[in-house]
């Protein structure tokens, strides 16, 4: 596999921080953007294609936890403010 | 149309009522759970009092009682908890030959971040046990000796109860509570007799099955922590100090308790004089905080203000833990300073403490009477 080229890396940044924008929860969203800034930032002028290539990889399967810990956190989200409300986004059929 | 029209003035009512809203400077950060949900979702019960959709919970500052857990730890738990949910200690088939898999491999991510031998970790429920193994598994004498060979740490034994002391000053280490694990030297051994009976699991150290799903969640804590070490320390120091100083610069008589130069930066315990520090943690209900356990107590450097107020005791009653953690943001940082700094003079507007020592009398000088 060819080394990754710098459009693959700054989509895959990209990629990163949408997905990471969909956190539910404040605390892990801002940590998320944050870190992944800094983590590219700081990694912007390794030359070294193989270390670059670990990067990636790393990042990937970083990806990989943010998608599914969005995806697992939104319905955490959704079954526990099930309790309080029927459904979200619609309005209450029994409001006066 | 009349319908959809009353909907939408209550809708607008109960959006407008007053929650409890922060003052100015942070634009209402209280953390929202289930951010996403439209403001116009209303609670179904009609006849508990309108609350507003989202449900805004406090800030959380209270990290050295627990950490949230990072998002990578859960991610490496989750299979554990859901189709590899073998016992490690069953040896006939292969849900037993995962889960033990699983054990070692996080024994070998504990062992790695303290620079220990896989075989000198010892996986426990928690801090508490892990500091009986310690000292009651071995008796007092020898426990000298284990602070004296610097293998082990500030606390009493080397334990990790997901979010307590790392290794190193740095950051926390942020996994799941009910989880720890002890480490025991093999060379010069440390001889550790075991406290808890059974199947003789843990080299007979600690019988017992060991939780998969919790201790790959406690290894993969340790990698995250190795990983994110630097980072998060530099981080916390920066954000600690913010703190520090903002408070400090705008409120006299506040002074830091704990060894300056032996300190873990993400944990600030602040006394401030002339004020309770129950109404103040009261009174910072956006905020969790906690007013600090008492084996923090390294000495106060002597201060006038200590001596002012006459004893010890006053200042550690309104003493204040901030904690600081990898999660903790500075506009969380910024909104507790202003919180803290508003309350403080407001509480000490009402102490009459407060007042004669404005008044320049000394508070020593006082003959308290009986009543």
């Amino acid at each position: 596999m060819a080394a990754s080229s710098r459009a693959q890396v700054l989509s895959l940044y990209r990629a990163m921080l949408r997905e990471s924008k969909r956190f539910s929860a404040y605390n892990y969203r801002t940590y998320a953007v944050r870190r992944i800034r800094d983590a590219f930032r700081e990694n912007k002028n390794v030359k070294d294609p193989v270390e670059i290539q670990t990067l990636v990889n790393k990042a990937k399967r970083d990806l990989g936890v943010i998608r599914r810990q969005v995806a697992e956190q939104g319905t955490a989200a959704r079954r526990k403010s099930g309790n309080s409300s029927r459904s979200l986004g619609k309005p209450c059929t029994s409001w006066p | 149309m009349l319908l959809r029209a009353a909907w939408r003035r209550a809708a607008v009512a109960v959006t407008a009522a007053p929650g409890p809203k922060p003052a100015a400077p942070t634009r209402g950060l209280r953390l929202r759970v289930g951010d996403r949900a439209p403001q116009s979702a209303v609670p179904a019960d009609t006849a508990a009092a309108p609350e507003v959709g989202p449900v805004l919970r406090p800030l959380y500052m209270d990290v050295q009682a627990t950490t949230p857990l990072d998002p990578r730890v859960l991610d490496a738990m989750l299979p554990y908890l859901i189709n590899y949910y073998g016992n490690p200690h069953s040896r006939t088939h292969a849900y037993g030959w995962e889960s033990e898999a699983a054990m070692e491999r996080a024994r070998q991510q504990v062992a790695s971040l303290i620079g220990a031998d896989p075989r000198e970790i010892i996986f426990t429920s928690g801090a508490t046990e892990s500091n009986n193994i310690a000292i009651k598994g071995q008796g007092l004498t020898l426990l000298l000796r284990l602070e004296c060979s610097g293998a082990i740490l500030p606390c009493h034994s080397f334990n990790l109860l997901g979010s307590s002391n790392p290794p190193t000053p740095a950051s926390p280490v942020t996994s799941t509570t009910g989880v720890g694990a002890i480490y025991i030297r093999r060379r010069p051994r440390v001889r550790v007799e075991a406290l808890q009976s059974g199947g003789g699991q843990e080299r007979g150290m600690r019988s017992g099955t060991v939780p998969t799903p919790l201790v790959v969640g406690l290894g993969a804590a340790c990698e995250v922590a190795q990983q994110e070490m630097e980072y998060d320390h530099k981080r916390i120091s920066k954000l600690s100090e913010r703190l520090i100083q903002n408070i400090m610069k705008s409120l006299p008589d506040v002074v830091m308790n704990g060894d300056p130069k032996h300190h873990y930066p993400g944990c600030i315990n602040l006394s401030f004089a002339y004020v309770e520090g129950e109404s103040l943690l009261m009174a910072l209900k956006d905020v969790a905080l906690s007013s600090g356990s008492a084996c923090t107590s390294a000495s106060l450097e002597p201060s006038y203000v200590l001596r002012a107020i006459g004893t010890d005791e006053d200042l550690a009653h309104s003493s204040i833990r901030f904690g600081i953690g990898r999660f903790t943001t500075e506009e969380e940082v910024d909104y507790t300073v202003e919180k803290c700094i508003q309350h403080v003079k407001r509480l000490r507007e009402m102490s009459p403490l407060w007042e004669m020592v404005q008044d320049g009398i000394d508070l020593k000088s006082i003959k308290w009477t009986q009543h």
